[in-house]
C-alpha cells in the first residue's frame, strides 16, 4: 500500500495565503471531446492560470450535473473515456507538472466497479491529490472516504446552502483537503450565484472549519471569480469552460486546435479575475 | 443486516442507514441529503401515527377500491391441468395498477409535511397517472418527468396525466427513458427543495424510499394472506410476480417472507438474456450504485449504466429495488425471467381464457407460470399478482400478436 505524500493541495493553499489571493479551480471532463484534445487542454491549464484542476470522471448518469456537463460526460464516453483512461491522463499530466493539485470528481459507481483499493492505489500512483465523489455523503463514509483516509488521500466534502448548523458537523467530520461549497440549490451550470448569500454562507462555514473553502456551481465569469475569491479561498469554474469546448466543436462533434485555444482564452480571462482582487 | 435483532425474520430490514445487507443506502449528493432526511422523519412520524393509517385506509377503501379480489382463475387452471392458479386482482384498483397504493400513502405524507407540489418520474406512465390522480384529489400541483421516448410510446397515459392537471416534462437527456427521467426528477427536486415532495414510484432510490414504498405496497400481500385463508384455509404454496423496480412483487412477497411459501420473481428477459437486449438486472447484471442505492444494475465493464430492453415499458429499467438484491443473494426468493415473446403469448392466453386483459408486466409472471404449472399437483396453490391491466399496451401488443399469429 502506497500512501499519498505530495500534499499539493496544502502547499497550494499556503502559497495562495502568502500571495494574498484566492485560487482558480478549473473543471474539465476527462476525454471530452476526445482523449487527445482533452489531454492537451489539461496540460495547458496551469500555464493559462488554473491553480487547481478538477478532472471529471465521465459517468452515464451524472445526477447532480446540469445539461452542459451531462453532455460533456456523454461525449467523453462516446470517445472511449473510462476510469482507466482518466487515470492514464493524470499520469501523463504529472510527467510535465508536479505542482498543480489535481482532484478527481465524479460518481461512485465506476470506482466501486473498479474496486476501491485498486482505485486508490492507481490514483495515488498516477498523481491524484484528492477525490470529490458527488454521491457519497457522510452517511456512506465507509465506502471510500475512510479507505481514502487510510491512504492519506484527501476526500473533499461538498456542503450546500441547506447544510445548516445541525448538518455541518456531520459533513465536516472526516473532511480533508478543502471544503467545496455548492453555491446554489440545484445542479451544475444552471443558475448564477447570489454573491451576498454565498459570502454569508462562507463566513458561517469558516466558523466551523479551518479547512480552505472553495466555491463552485454557478460561477461563470471573471467578475464571479473576482467576487467569490474576495471572501473564499478558491473559485471553481466548470460548466462555463465545458460550454466553450462544446461551442468549438464542428458539425460532427469533432474538436480542433480551436477547441484548445478557446478553452485557454477563457481560463486566462477567468484567471485575471482572481489576480485582480486581494483576499480580505 | 436486518436480521441482527431477530435472526428468525427476514422482514426487519433495512437497518437505520437504509441498508439491506450491502444493498440500499443513501448514495446521493449532499444537496439532496437534507431532503431525504426530512422525508425519513415525516415517514417515521406518520408510520407510528394511527391517524395516518386510518386516513390511508379510508382512501384505500373508498377511492382505490381495496381490498382487491383474490380470484380463482378456473379456466387457466383447467387449461394447464396442474396446480390451482389464483390472481390477486390489483389491476382492478382505480387507475388500473398497483401504483396507486404507494402514491396515496406518499401523497398523504407530502400533505402532512405541508408540501404543495409533487414531482414524479414515470416510465410506462402508470405511476405518473396514479400520481396525477392523487394530486388532483388533494389539490396538489403535479409535475411528471418522463423520457422523451416514452412520451411518444405511451401517448394515452400522457393525455391522461394532462387531463388530470399534471405537467409532463419530456426528458431528452441521456437515453431519454425511465432512468433519465429519474435523474432529471432528482435534479429538479434539488432546486425546489422547499416546496416539492418527490413521490418515487418503485422500491428503489435512496433510503427511506425502498422501505416506505414497500410498506405501502404490503397491503397486497396482507390481503392475499387473509383472502387465501378464507378461500383455502391455508397459505399458498407459491407466489409469483413480475419485477422491474419490484414494487408490486415486494408488496405481495414481503408479508410471506417468514412463511413456508415458495417465492418467485420474474424479470423481463426482452429478446433473451444472452442477447444483451433485456431488463433482467439480477439475472444479467451485477451490484453497483445508481439513483441513491446499491443494487444489481445492468452496466458495462467500466461501471457505465447500460440500456435495458423490454417490450413492457414498466419493466424497462436497468436496476431493481435493493431489497430484491438482498433477497436474491440470501436465496430466499428465486428470480427467473421471461422473454418478450413469452409474455405476449401469456397476454393473449389470459385475455382469451379469463376475460382479463393483463398488462404486459404481469404477463411476464404468467409466462413463467406457464412453464412450471402443469407438472404440479392439483392441490398446489399458486398466487400471481395481476398488478395492472393491459389497455395501455394494446397499441404495442396488437401488431406483435398479429405477427405471431395469435390474433
Amino acid at each position: 500500500m502506497k500512501t499519498y505524500k505530495e500534499d499539493r493541495l496544502k502547499l497550494l493553499f499556503e502559497n495562495l495565503k502568502k500571495e494574498k489571493r484566492g485560487g482558480l479551480g478549473i473543471f474539465i471532463a476527462a476525454s471530452d471531446p476526445n482523449l487527445e484534445i482533452s489531454l492537451e487542454i489539461l496540460k495547458r491549464l496551469p500555464q493559462a492560470g488554473a491553480d487547481m484542476i478538477e478532472l471529471g470522471m465521465p459517468f452515464s448518469d451524472p445526477m447532480a450535473d446540469g445539461p452542459t456537463i451531462q453532455a460533456a460526460s456523454l461525449r467523453a464516453l462516446k470517445a472511449g473515456g473510462s476510469l482507466k483512461r482518466t487515470l492514464e491522463m493524470v499520469k501523463n499530466f504529472r510527467e510535465g507538472d508536479n505542482k498543480t493539485p489535481l482532484v478527481l470528481m465524479g460518481y461512485y459507481n465506476p470506482i466501486y466497479n473498479f474496486g476501491v483499493k485498486n482505485f486508490l492505489n492507481k490514483a495515488i500512483e498516477a498523481g491524484v491529490d484528492g477525490l470529490i465523489i458527488v454521491d457519497l455523503p457522510p452517511e456512506e463514509d465507509e465506502e471510500l472516504c475512510l479507505p481514502a483516509q487510510k491512504y492519506n488521500l484527501p476526500f473533499i466534502r461538498l456542503t450546500a446552502p441547506t447544510s445548516d448548523g445541525e448538518r455541518l458537523p456531520t459533513i465536516l467530520n472526516n473532511a480533508s483537503g478543502f471544503i467545496y461549497y455548492v453555491s446554489i440549490m440545484g445542479i451544475t451550470g444552471t443558475q448564477s450565484i447570489a454573491t451576498q448569500n454565498v459570502q454569508n454562507a462562507v463566513k458561517e462555514l469558516k466558523k466551523h472549519t479551518s479547512l480552505p473553502i472553495a466555491v463552485g456551481f454557478g460561477i461563470k465569469t471573471r467578475q464571479d471569480v473576482a467576487d467569490v475569491t474576495s471572501f473564499s479561498d478558491a473559485a471553481i469554474v466548470g460548466s462555463a469552460i465545458v460550454n466553450v469546448i462544446e461551442q468549438s466543436l464542428d458539425s460532427n462533434g469533432e474538436g480542433s486546435d480551436k477547441t484548445i485555444a478557446d478553452a485557454m482564452a477563457l481560463v486566462r480571462d477567468l484567471a485575471a479575475g482572481v489576480k485582480s482582487k486581494k483576499t480580505a | 443486516m436486518p436480521t441482527t435483532n431477530s435472526p428468525n425474520t427476514l422482514r426487519e430490514g433495512p437497518n437505520e442507514n437504509g441498508h439491506f445487507g450491502i444493498f440500499g443506502g443513501r448514495y446521493v449528493a449532499e444537496t439532496l441529503m437534507p431532503l431525504i432526511l426530512d422525508v425519513e422523519d415525516a415517514w417515521k412520524t406518520a408510520k407510528s401515527d394511527p391517524m395516518f393509517w386510518s386516513e390511508l385506509e379510508y382512501y384505500r377503501k373508498h377511492y382505490i377500491g381495496r381490498p382487491s379480489p383474490l380470484y380463482f382463475a378456473s379456466r387457466l387452471t383447467d387449461h394447464f391441468q396442474g396446480a390451482k392458479l389464483y390472481f390477486k386482482r390489483d389491476e382492478l384498483n382505480h387507475t388500473g395498477a398497483h401504483k396507486i397504493n404507494n402514491v396515496m400513502g406518499q401523497a398523504l405524507i407530502a400533505r402532512r409535511m405541508g408540501k404543495t407540489k409533487i414531482i414524479a418520474e414515470t416510465g410506462a406512465g402508470q405511476h405518473g397517472v396514479a400520481t396525477a390522480t392523487a394530486c388532483a384529489l388533494f389539490n396538489l400541483e403535479c409535475e411528471v418527468f418522463m423520457g422523451a421516448e416514452d412520451v411518444i410510446r405511451q401517448k394515452p397515459n400522457v393525455d391522461r396525466m394532462r387531463l388530470l392537471g399534471a405537467k409532463v416534462h419530456s426528458v431528452t437527456s441521456g437515453s431519454a427513458t425511465l432512468k433519465d427521467a429519474m435523474n432529471e426528477a432528482l435534479r429538479y427536486w434539488v432546486s425546489k427543495a422547499d416546496t416539492h415532495f418527490y413521490i418515487i414510484g418503485t422500491v428503489a432510490g435512496p433510503h427511506p424510499y425502498p422501505q416506505m414504498v414497500r410498506d405501502f405496497q404490503c397491503v397486497i400481500g396482507e390481503e392475499t394472506k387473509e383472502q387465501m385463508f378464507e378461500a383455502e384455509g391455508k397459505l399458498p404454496d407459491t407466489l409469483v410476480a413480475c419485477i422491474g423496480g419490484g414494487s408490486n412483487a415486494i408488496g405481495l412477497f414481503h408479508p410471506f417472507l417468514d412463511d413456508d411459501v415458495e417465492i418467485i420473481g420474474v424479470e423481463a428477459a426482452g429478446l433473451g438474456i444472452n442477447t444483451q437486449q433485456h431488463a433482467a438486472s439480477l439475472t444479467g447484471g451485477r451490484p453497483g450504485v445508481l439513483h441513491g442505492n446499491r443494487t444489481y444494475l445492468l452496466q458495462d465493464n467500466d461501471g457505465q449504466i447500460t440500456e435495458a430492453h423490454s417490450i413492457s415499458a414498466g419493466l424497462d429499467y436497468p436496476g431493481i429495488g435493493p431489497e430484491h438484491s438482498w433477497l436474491f443473494e440470501t436465496g430466499r426468493i428465486e428470480y427467473v425471467s421471461a422473454t418478450d415473446n413469452e409474455a405476449l403469448e401469456a397476454f393473449a392466453l389470459c385475455s382469451k381464457l379469463e376475460g382479463i386483459i393483463p398488462a404486459l408486466e404481469p404477463s411476464h409472471a404468467l409466462a413463467y407460470i406457464k412453464n412450471i404449472i402443469s407438472p404440479l399437483p392439483k392441490d398446489h396453490i399458486i398466487v400471481m399478482n395481476m398488478c395492472g391491466r393491459g389497455d395501455k399496451d394494446l397499441e404495442a401488443v396488437i401488431p406483435r400478436l398479429e405477427e405471431m399469429d395469435l390474433l
